[in-house]
């Protein structure tokens, strides 16, 4: 819903919130649904309010569950019988400044300053170690907004008795913390604050009257940027740029004015404003993001306009270059499908209003930013945090290569009649191993994140990826070819009963479809089973908005479909011994 | 800005914020008489009054209103 994007009516969210809500549910979503708990340091209602409304408009249909007023830290250390039985899918720990209830004063020695910070931080980390142990869900964290007043004015961020000096080493160790441990993020409110400005941040008003350590009318933006986090955690991050090319990545019009005359580089404010969009946009490449372009231009001309040689972006940093006279929408769908991404996983920047609206319009779900003129494109795009990061991957890094390999796979496989011949040109090497410690949060993140190749759908989080390490045969799949290595690419989990084996999970990358990785991990699933003494397995099938390409994948691989119910959900299984023969004929498994 | 004038788009607040067309608001009304008018949903009600005839409240005076009618007194006595 366009209201609660970027830029919303704080406003009337407000004062519109339940009939917002009540419109967002009668939309046809078809939503997530997850438990979210909120230890509070302060009033959080209409925080779980606006959270609400910016999860729904995400997909993601939240249960919540408030601590009483300021018993955050009761409810998590003393294990809160309605907070166990509630049981979060994620927790977010509300607290701001006015819960440190230990600030230095100006007579304490320098060691017992030391000991304030050490004993106010000891009370964080003390909760969320004992949080994970208990709950092993995502927990987020706010860090620390800078104190409304300053005793020691500016010296108060110099000298180690002031407050904001304080919150500075306070909020550093919040940040050490989230480095160096899995599934624990940091809600950064200090730059939220200084950003929305801190006076707006915290207003005395709402304070005393309310016990609302954020001012009502800066909770919208607060829900939003929590909100961000939280869709992120379930995979609901876009993947993908597509760029207008004249006056949006640089000032003119190539195919009239000729690439030398645009506006790019140092030489003009304008040119300066465009060259800093392109290096922002190229460094979204080194965070996984792909850069496409759909231009009404020749691409001879096109290419011209990304060759100038003041532009930080050059051909070879898009993956996919679209320059012809089509409708747009038409090049985003293309581009959709040569990528094998969800049109909805794309954010479409362009200047025209026009062009934007029939993107808009004909592609749902695609992300369209309202960008106005090229010294605002950046802060309009950033707000939205279409590609908030939780944790990078070396995978982000290679995201752009490995694409870009797979369209000169295409390019090969045209060179070849027979699509055996053109497998066994691939060279594939697969490595398919139960799940390892090195690929938990990889592993967790392609649950979330795959939905057309996903027969199950079930979403994890890392630390249920580990519980199921333990307990279940878990297998993940890499894949590498002759032009370049695919990464972890395929994930499956079964759950072992009475000799069967039930198929909790099997996903697949789209990237590497027809590349007959599904079976040789079929094969790997077969022998593993036998080696468990398993004779059946059981495969399961549940339909959702985007897996309607695997509804058969049973059956192709020669399951037997054992029932299926009104929902179109299936059940299959296949009986297996010692005379199994292995399906995958041209990837050499390790 | 009379009173009358005031009143309707002080209706039209409460009904956006109550989420109920129905309601109608006089000098006498109270929070008893209005649904899900506690004290959380009362700062929703101060804030976005103060949005829709563009003034600020303080601290003592939010605190001191018991009806409607006070509130319209208080806002007509701040747009002037």
């Amino acid at each position: 819903m366009k209201e609660l994007e970027y830029p919303f009516d704080g406003d009337r969210l407000l004062s519109k919130k339940k009939s917002i809500r009540r419109e967002l549910l009668s939309q046809d979503t078809k939503f997530i649904e997850k438990k979210i708990a909120i230890l509070g340091g302060s009033t959080t209602n209409d925080i779980k309010a606006l959270l609400d409304l910016f999860l729904l408009n995400n997909g993601i249909k939240a249960e919540f569950y408030e601590s009483e007023y300021n018993k955050y830290y009761e409810d998590a250390m003393f294990d809160a019988p309605k907070l166990v039985e509630f049981k979060p899918d994620i927790i977010f720990i509300h607290t701001t400044s006015v819960n440190i209830r230990n600030y230095p004063e100006i007579r304490d020695s320098a060691e017992e300053v030391e000991g304030k910070l050490a004993s106010v931080y000891g009370e964080f980390e003390g909760m969320w170690e004992h949080l994970r142990e208990k709950y092993g869900c995502p927990i987020i964290q706010n860090n620390m907004e800078y104190p409304n007043v300053r005793l020691l004015g500016n010296s108060d961020c110099v000298n180690t008795h002031g407050h904001v000096n304080f919150v500075n080493r306070l909020n550093a160790k919040f940040s050490e913390y989230a480095a160096s441990h899995e599934n624990f993020f940091i809600h950064d409110i200090n730059y939220l604050a200084a950003r929305i400005g801190l006076d707006t941040f915290f207003d005395p008003f709402y304070w005393y009257m309310y016990k609302y350590a954020v001012a009502v009318p800066a909770i919208p933006e607060f829900s939003y940027s929590l909100s961000h986090i939280i869709k992120a955690i379930y995979g609901k991050n876009k993947k993908a740029f597509v760029l207008d090319l004249d006056n949006t990545l640089w000032g003119g019009v190539v195919g009239d004015d000729g690439p030398e005359n645009l506006e790019i580089g140092k030489e003009t404010a304008e040119g300066e404003a465009f060259l800093a969009f392109q290096e922002y946009l190229k460094a979204h490449k080194d965070i996984g993001v792909l850069l496409n372009v759909s231009s009404k231009n020749e691409e001879e001309n096109a290419l011209a306009g990304l060759n100038h040689e003041e532009g930080a972006l050059k051909p070879d940093d898009f993956t996919v270059i679209k320059a012809n006279w089509e409708p747009k929408s038409i090049n985003v769908e293309t581009i959709a499908g040569e990528l094998s991404l969800g049109a909805d996983s794309f954010v479409f920047v362009d200047d025209n209003p026009a062009e934007r609206e029939i993107v808009e319009a004909n592609i749902k779900g695609i992300a369209v930013p309202a960008v106005t003129t090229p010294d605002k494109y950046m802060r309009e795009i950033d707000r939205h945090g279409y590609f908030e990061v939780l944790k990078l991957s070396k995978d982000d890094l290679s995201r752009n290569e490995m694409y870009k390999a797979n369209i000169r796979r295409a390019e090969t496989l045209k060179t070849f009649t027979n699509y055996g011949d053109y497998l066994k040109s691939l060279e594939m090497k697969a490595v398919i191993r139960p799940f390892e410690p090195v690929y938990m949060a990889r592993i967790a993140q392609l649950t979330n994140k795959s939905n057309q190749f996903n027969l199950t759908t079930r979403r994890y989080t890392q630390g249920e990826i580990e519980e199921a390490a333990k307990e279940r045969l878990t297998f993940y799949g890499k894949l590498a070819d002759k032009f370049g290595d695919n990464g972890v690419v395929t994930v499956a989990i079964g759950r072992v009963e009475d000799a069967v084996c039930h198929m909790e999970l099997w996903l697949m990358s789209c990237r590497v479809l027809k590349r007959d990785m599904e079976l040789a991990l079929l094969d790997k699933i077969v022998h593993t089973c036998l080696e468990h003494g398993v004779r059946e397995i059981r495969g399961y099938y549940y339909p959702t908005a985007k897996n309607a390409m695997v509804k058969e994948f049973y059956k192709e691989l020669g399951f037997e479909k054992i029932s299926e119910d009104a929902e179109g959900n299936t059940q299959w299984k296949l009986d297996i011994s010692e005379g199994y023969t292995d399906k995958n004929k041209y990837i050499d498994v390790e | 800005m009379t009173r009358e004038e005031a009143y309707s788009k002080l209706n039209e607040v409460f009904r956006d914020v109550f989420d109920d067309e129905s309601i109608e608001v006089n000098d006498a009304t109270t929070a008893n008489d209005i649904e899900g008018w506690d004290s959380l949903e009362h700062i929703n009600l101060v804030v976005a009054v103060e949005k829709c005839f563009g003034i600020k409240f303080n601290m003592g005076e939010v605190a001191k209103l018991k009806n409607v009618g006070e509130m319209m007194d208080l806002i007509l006595s701040k747009i002037g």
